[in-house]
């Protein structure tokens, strides 16, 4: 495994562990979809499909693809025993009805508010906010698995987001390949930094002021 | 009991500048036979509703790529690049609406509801021109009801009052939409006399649909050759 791999292995890994046994969970695309993978022996999580099921499995092999049974992507899946497939105004009475527990998405921008940015960027990338904006505004827990600073090598992480802004203060956890953040109403609280990395680092890189926990964990 | 027509039948009357309200989630779940027949038809200057504009050249996203849409309401553009390249350019006025507003308001429309308070949005883009409502303290945008002249429907059965079956994933917009339009329009793979679907196992009350067609396209996964 490439480096970079490595450490999107270890921060995917640390979300997995937020989640108690029986969970109802919604993953984004991406990164966050990696968290499945992940979860500790002897928990299940059960896994929502925005686009109509509780129960979301792992892809369907070749050859067995169910054309009624894709991921929100569209792409073809399975559901495991115990699930559920409902349309879509259920599905989302379930995310915005506050029944998910904690929803997994990726960010273009996250700030010490909560502010989210994650679905555009004007005149470049306008792909629509599909469900997340629902998922922000109506997951109990909202956490954020990205890379700590851009492309270019920018703090994602900023004190107030300049892009436009998916969801206002929902935000409740930024877990990125350098550190495991959480928002709180005095501001961003450090909470555990990963292991190749120090607090100096962290904060080089990251716009926003943190507040260091006093007992600062490693992952 | 319900007409059952032939596709191109079916879409026969649908006019240009009408509302449509197409049904699916990344294609699964489009009525690929009427969406086909529509465009052999002609019929333009179209104002889609549809949750996603699919793959290009799939299912509803073929509404798009052969340009029969003058306005698009829809959550996600994103898996068809040409909804985008259309926007961009002017020729296709697009409203984003996240997904769970998206079907609460087309749910409003079918359920007699003046509108849905919701705080999705609040503080973004979408909460431009809104209405705002403050109740116990928590602030709340009133979105609008949502309908349309006509909705395609995808079932895989339907009896002959149009009570149908949706199978797995592809109810999604299906259930609101039977609701919220006009004129609904069922597409189904088998359509059996009444009695032979049981009640229990109906997704769609016959009450809403007006037309059944038997679906002469597969409903192949077609978007994993997009």
């Amino acid at each position: 495994m490439d480096p970079k791999e490595l450490k999107r292995v270890r921060l995917v890994k640390r979300i997995a562990q937020e989640f108690p046994d029986g969970a109802l969970v919604n993953l984004g695309i991406g990164m966050p979809t990696m968290v499945a993978n992940y979860i500790p022996e002897g928990r299940t999580i059960l896994l929502h499909s925005e686009n109509g099921f509780t129960g979301l499995g792992p892809a369907a092999p070749k050859g067995q693809e169910n054309p009624s049974i894709v991921n929100a992507g569209g792409q073809p899946v399975t559901i495991v025993p115990g699930g559920a497939f409902f349309d879509s105004a259920m599905s989302f009475a379930i995310i915005r009805g506050g029944h998910v527990d904690y929803t997994v998405l990726g960010a273009l921008e996250v700030d010490m508010e909560g502010n989210l940015a994650n679905y555009m960027i004007p005149g470049k990338m306008v792909p629509g906010m599909g469900g997340a904006m629902d998922l922000v505004a109506g997951a109990r827990n909202v956490i954020i698995a990205m890379e700590h600073v851009n492309k270019n090598g920018a703090p994602k992480i900023l004190r107030k987001c300049t892009l436009p802004l998916t969801a206002v203060g929902e935000v409740d956890l930024i877990v990125t390949d350098m550190a495991f953040i959480r928002v709180t109403k005095k501001g961003l609280v450090l909470e555990e930094i990963a292991e190749d990395t120090t607090v100096e680092e962290v904060i080089k890189a990251t716009e926003a002021p943190l507040h260091i926990a006093g007992k600062l964990g490693k992952f | 009991m319900k007409p059952i027509l032939t596709a191109d039948e079916a879409v026969k009357d649908i006019k240009d500048g009408c509302s449509l309200m197409v049904a699916g989630f990344m294609g699964c779940g489009n009525a690929f036979t009427l969406i086909d027949a529509l465009i052999r038809k002609g019929t333009k200057d179209i104002n889609l509703i549809t949750s996603d504009t699919s793959f290009p050249e799939v299912g509803v996203g073929r509404i798009i790529c052969q340009c029969r849409a003058a306005t698009l309401t829809a959550s996600h553009i994103g898996t068809n690049p040409v909804s985008g390249q259309k926007m961009n350019c002017g020729d296709l006025k697009v409203t984003l609406v996240p997904q769970g507003t998206f079907a609460e308001r087309i749910r409003a429309k079918g359920a007699g509801l003046g509108g849905v308070l919701t705080p999705t949005g609040r503080g973004t883009a979408v909460e431009e021109g809104k209405q705002k409502l403050t109740l116990d303290g928590k602030e709340y945008l009133l979105e609008l009801p949502l309908g349309a002249d006509v909705a395609f429907i995808k079932a895989e059965v339907a009896d002959t009052y149009g009570n149908a079956f949706l199978p797995g994933a592809t109810k999604n917009m299906a259930v609101v939409m039977a609701m919220a339009a006009d004129h609904v329009i069922l597409e189904a793979e088998k359509i059996v006399q009444p009695g032979e679907l049981d009640p229990e196992r109906v997704t769609i009350p016959g009450i809403f649909v007006s037309t059944l067609v038997k679906a002469t396209l597969p409903s192949a996964n077609l978007q994993l050759k997009a």
